[in-house]
């Protein structure tokens, strides 16, 4: 039995099949994964995301300390409530996760760190930390749904606290905006426009009933992994982990190289990695035959393996097959994937596959 | 869960056959079993006039979520096989006892279908696996 969150009652109500994931027990889907997708992607779908965990940095220095903590430059973030996706690495330059970085004033950072790496990464901060006299807090009284789609803003508006509805309404893209304990970001991990919203747990279950009764549609994990891999994102632990630096996972534009003084955790070994030749590329696929591709599928070029994927699965939007892997420098346009001793082809092309609902390969 | 059929065999690979009367079985995977997988994407038959053998694999379903073999569940040779899943798998998602059947296959023993398991032994053996 894993953890549950405030909503697994909720979940199991509305005919959620529950499955362990990170520690927690989830919903991968209501009844119909691919139901739950189409309707993110044409007109609303949420998540409960309250197993991830919203960390906050605080203290005078609290900037100084993430521009020594992560490979993307918190000092980009000028205007209040900007948000920043950025690498957290290890000093051999190995990701120990991935994460969003919200600026909320001179002392106050908000990070959101991934379920399954909370232990280690809330161990990484607390070590680092302490040459910088931040306070590193994790709060386990906040619950996050996010809420996604093109008709996701419109319909999750009026069930924001009145205090905090013009300023959401007012938010571009990658933009927060907060009153007391209720936060919310125009961001989000399908492609789609929309919210992530961070509450206080006790308004958790209110809220997600209220937008269902919106006509929002309750999504699982399941839709989750197919819309974020349809928008090309990356996930922790399937596209990267300790053992790959950004380089090598489509993350090179995370990393802040200037001011070239900036002497984050990796810079050293990022540097010399990026002096190398050879360094595999990281591409989306497209399956040009019949079948499914799915994680740890070897690829080949006649009978050189030179490849892997990373996250494979059926598109529902695009109705075939794509994949992100980790490739051999040389592989361009093409090369083959082994499917239960099947040699089929693959297409290379730049992710993401789909965005705002539109196919773009 | 749904009422299993009664007129069908199982098997522990939570597959049915259906017995034609003709020296021919009907085979299709279980409404347990397309609970289990999810919303299917891909069915790959063999083809007719293959030779299938008991246990072994003759085909694949993929889900949204994972691939799963077909095994036959008898001997015999390939006389059918459902075309509307090459374009509609989730068919075997909506009528996994009817419309989504997978293949047909002429029997080379007939004396197989006694080791089947009846709806009722099914029945206990989907209770089992889920404690």
């Amino acid at each position: 039995m894993g953890k549950q969150t405030v909503l697994f009652d909720l979940h199991r109500q509305m005919g959620g099949r529950m499955v362990p994931f990170g520690g927690w027990d989830m919903p991968l889907h209501y009844g119909s994964q691919l139901e739950e997708h189409h309707a993110v992607r044409r007109e609303a779908g949420m998540f409960d995301v309250s197993h991830m965990t919203v960390v906050d940095i605080e203290g005078p220095r609290a900037g100084a300390f993430l521009r020594h903590l992560l490979a993307n430059d918190v000092a980009r973030l000028s205007q209040p409530g900007k948000a920043l996706y950025s690498c957290m690495l290890n000093p051999e330059g190995g990701v120990i996760d991935d994460l969003i970085t919200y600026f909320l004033n001179d002392e106050w950072y908000r990070m959101v760190v991934n379920a399954a790496t909370t232990e280690k990464d809330l161990a990484w901060l607390q070590q680092q930390a302490a040459d910088f006299e931040v306070t590193v807090n994790p709060r386990r009284d906040l619950a996050m749904v996010a809420v996604q789609g093109p008709q996701a803003r419109h319909r999750a508006l009026p069930l924001l606290p009145a205090g905090l509805r013009i300023a959401a309404s007012e938010l571009k893209p990658f933009f927060a905006a907060h009153d007391h304990d209720w936060f919310v970001g125009r961001t989000g991990y399908t492609g789609e426009d929309g919210f992530e919203v961070i509450l206080p747990a006790g308004e958790a279950t209110g809220f997600w009933q209220r937008l269902a009764d919106a006509g929002v549609a309750p999504c699982g994990l399941g839709a989750r992994d197919t819309l974020r891999l349809e928008a090309g994102m990356n996930l922790y632990g399937s596209d990267m982990d300790e053992g790959v630096s950004p380089l090598e996972a489509g993350l090179g534009w995370t990393i802040a190289w200037e001011p070239a003084e900036r002497a984050f955790i990796g810079r050293a070994a990022l540097e010399s990695k990026r002096e190398e030749t050879g360094l595999r590329r990281f591409v989306g696929l497209v399956l040009e035959g019949r079948g499914v591709l799915r994680n740890h599928q070897k690829l080949f070029l006649g009978e050189q393996v030179v490849g892997e994927i990373t996250s494979g699965g059926f598109a529902p939007t695009l109705e075939r097959s794509i994949a992100l892997a980790r490739v051999a420098a040389e592989i361009d346009e093409g090369c083959e994937v082994d499917i239960r001793g099947r040699r089929i082809p693959v297409r290379v092309v730049k992710p993401p596959f789909v965005r705002n609902g539109k196919s773009l390969i | 869960m749904g009422d299993l059929p009664n007129d069908l065999k199982y098997t522990k690979e939570h597959e049915w056959v259906r017995e034609e009367g003709d020296g021919t079985v009907t085979i299709g995977i279980s409404d347990h079993a397309q609970e289990q997988l999810g919303d299917l994407v891909f069915v790959e038959l063999p083809e007719v006039g293959d030779s299938v053998e008991q246990g072994r694999e003759c085909g694949v379903v993929e889900s949204v979520k994972a691939a799963s073999d077909i095994y036959a569940p008898v001997t015999g040779e390939v006389v059918g096989i459902n075309e509307v899943l090459a374009d509609s798998p989730e068919t075997a998602n909506q009528d996994p006892f009817g419309d989504g059947w997978l293949l047909r296959i002429k029997l080379a023993d007939a004396g197989q279908l006694d080791g089947l398991m009846t709806a009722d032994a099914y029945a206990e053996l989907i209770a089992a696996e889920a404690h």
